[in-house]
């Protein structure tokens, strides 16, 4: 360290601190080099894949399920079953996987000081860090998506979809409503993505925020089939993975989605509002 | 922020955890251009008080300010200008050296990006800077962590223990590194347990324990409050400790394998040497004895700790004669009046 000058100090000024575009692409491409990112998109690619193969290998369907008659009559309704299968326990686990960790894990590397010391401020850091998680949960859901509609066009065409009232959707209009369902799907996903960022931020701990993530989920699920606790369910978050359902309606019936915007809304701002408090305050050691 | 501001000015820093007071009503002044020493055993509180100047933990009470600024008030433009590492600098393992720094300097903004090359130059780390961190030994990792230092172009360098895990020559070089920063007028915050590093680099010095201050001033007035004590090695050891045990002014007269050991001032060491002389002694050695800054520290730092908030003096060193440390154990009023 001693053949090369070391650097001037004489221009020194304030510099220009990033902003907050800056941080998020950052936050995208650490995401980006990290295998368990491949992990969540390949199983959000996975699985539509082995669901297909299935599908091909029966003779039936899941004709108890609302399209699951028409899977083999067009591929329009192959990404539709998907979503329906996938709010279990899938998307869960990719959502945890990702928001369960994006704090934590700079915990675990010992990173969080070596952020926080730029002149990057805690908020844009946090801000970076939920955009960042939301967007890979967006992303795994277009691959789903794109995946269950590629290949259900590819092996059973994309003849018009019956709607849930009995009307005939074109293909075209099935399409653009597919991807209005994916978004009405995304809204629940936001509210799971808030609460694993939440553990993630608390707990400093990505195993716990990710088993708290999936357990929290799999416990609402459970509340949900309990015939004595019929009440709560409107008001569970696993509930709400359904709310797409209107879309697909004639005509289209906006009550589940709103209802499904609001009770998501009730779970991901607290969380996102104590996951900021704690980030902000909290004292970085270790 | 103007140009007189202290670098670094703590007043009453406290930081508790539980029940355990890891940070005590610290007070120290780094000037600009300062090269400080900072040292401690471990468990000291050394870390804590860096990372509360960093921002990274929030003080009980107290406060502190970088260049006038405190960071818990001002957040990270309070850093503007100041750079380092707390611990073992981290980076992200499954990033390359270079995609680290390139991530840094992106959350410094300014011209951070334009550095790079020439802060892995620095380091000498231009040839792994492609290699994933993760593969990286401990000493690369602490190269690196400087090179990301650097990028920030700072006026004040806080570095803890930046030697730790390097081989002997990476020490050396990094000393080297370290003396010509501050030859350009960094003002560098070092804390480091190496003795020898602290003695050849700094200028003053605050040394801690037990999350107290024990000293805080210029690294020579402490060596300087151990003068005037003596080594003498005779041809008749014996006879010259009677000697000497009457001579006015030879006071703490002990006989050890080396020889004699006494403190006396210039005067009485040499009206001594008259004596003995006339005694028909030989003197083989007269030896002027100063205590090494580990002897100082070791002294500081194993005694109890002062019981009534009072900073501990070297043993042998009054109170009146350690350097004056202004401003040590502020008053609330005072602390809030730096806070506000």
């Amino acid at each position: 360290m001693t053949t090369v000058p070391a650097p001037r100090v004489a221009s020194r000024g304030a510099q220009r601190p990033p902003g907050i575009g800056t941080v998020y692409a950052w936050e995208l491409r650490k995401l980006r080099s990290q295998k368990r990112t491949y992990l969540g998109l390949g199983a959000a690619a996975l699985v539509p894949l082995i669901f297909v193969i299935a599908l091909l290998s029966s003779s039936g369907g899941p004709d108890e399920i609302p399209f699951g008659r028409y899977v083999k009559e067009t591929g329009l309704a192959v990404p539709l079953v998907g979503l329906l299968f996938s709010s279990v326990w899938l998307f869960p686990l990719i959502t945890s996987l990702v928001a369960g960790d994006i704090v934590s894990s700079e915990d675990n590397h010992g990173t969080l000081k070596t952020i926080l010391t730029r002149s990057t401020e805690r908020w844009q850091v946090f801000v970076a860090k939920l955009l960042a998680a939301l967007s890979y949960v967006f992303a795994a859901l277009v691959v789903f998506v794109s995946v269950g509609l590629v290949l259900g066009g590819t092996f059973w065409g994309f003849d018009p979809l019956t709607s849930l009232s009995g009307t005939q959707i074109p293909a075209g209009r099935g399409m653009l409503l597919i991807g209005a369902s994916a978004l009405a799907y995304f809204v629940p996903l936001i509210a799971i993505a808030s609460i694993a960022f939440l553990l993630s931020t608390v707990t400093h701990n990505s195993a716990a925020a990710v088993v708290g993530t999936l357990i929290l989920s799999f416990v609402m699920q459970l509340l949900a089939i309990i015939s004595g606790l019929d009440f709560m369910a409107p008001y569970l978050l696993s509930e709400q993975f359904d709310s797409w359902q209107g879309l697909l309606r004639d005509p289209t019936d906006w009550a589940p989605i709103t209802h499904a915007a609001w009770v998501s809304a009730c779970y991901a701002v607290p969380a996102v509002l104590w996951a900021f408090l704690a980030f902000v305050r909290r004292d970085v050691a270790g | 922020m103007t140009l007189t501001e202290p670098a670094v000015q703590a007043r009453g820093l406290v930081k508790r955890y539980g029940r355990i007071t890891a940070v005590d009503h610290v007070d120290l002044t780094v000037k600009a251009g300062d090269v400080y020493g900072y040292l401690g055993p471990n468990g000291a509180g050394k870390t804590t008080t860096l990372r509360m100047m960093l921002g990274l933990i929030r003080p009980d009470a107290g406060a502190v300010r970088l260049f006038g600024r405190d960071p818990l008030v001002e957040g990270v433009r309070a850093l503007d200008g100041v750079a380092g590492f707390v611990e073992a600098p981290r980076f992200y393992p499954y990033l390359t050296g270079r995609k680290n720094l390139e991530l840094v300097a992106a959350l410094d903004g300014g011209d951070a990006a334009a550095r790079i090359d020439a802060a892995l130059d620095i380091v000498e780390l231009a040839d792994r800077a492609r290699d994933k961190v993760g593969g990286y030994s401990h000493g690369m990792r602490q190269r690196l962590g400087l090179a990301g230092a650097l990028l920030r172009d700072p006026r004040l360098l806080i570095l803890d223990e930046p030697a730790t895990g390097l081989d002997p020559g990476g020490m050396r070089d990094m000393r080297l590194l370290i003396r010509r920063l501050a030859g350009q007028g960094m003002t560098v915050l070092l804390s480091s347990h190496l003795m020898a590093e602290v003695e050849e680099l700094c200028d003053r010095v605050v040394i801690i324990s037990s999350g107290r201050v024990r000293y805080e001033g210029a690294l020579d007035e402490l060596i300087a409050t151990t003068a005037g004590r003596y080594e003498l090695r005779t041809t008749d050891d014996a006879r010259a400790q009677q000697i000497a045990a009457a001579q006015r002014g030879v006071d703490d007269l002990a006989r050890n394998a080396r020889g004699l050991a006494f403190a006396a001032d210039e005067r009485a060491a040499t009206a001594l040497s008259i004596a003995l002389g006339e005694a028909g002694v030989g003197i083989a050695a007269l030896v002027p004895r100063t205590a090494t800054l580990e002897e100082l520290f070791f002294r500081m730092t194993e005694e109890a700790p002062a019981t009534d908030g009072a900073p501990v003096a070297p043993a042998g060193v009054s109170n009146d004669r350690r350097p004056a440390t202004p401003d040590r154990h502020t008053p609330r009023a005072e602390e809030e009046e730096l806070r506000a």
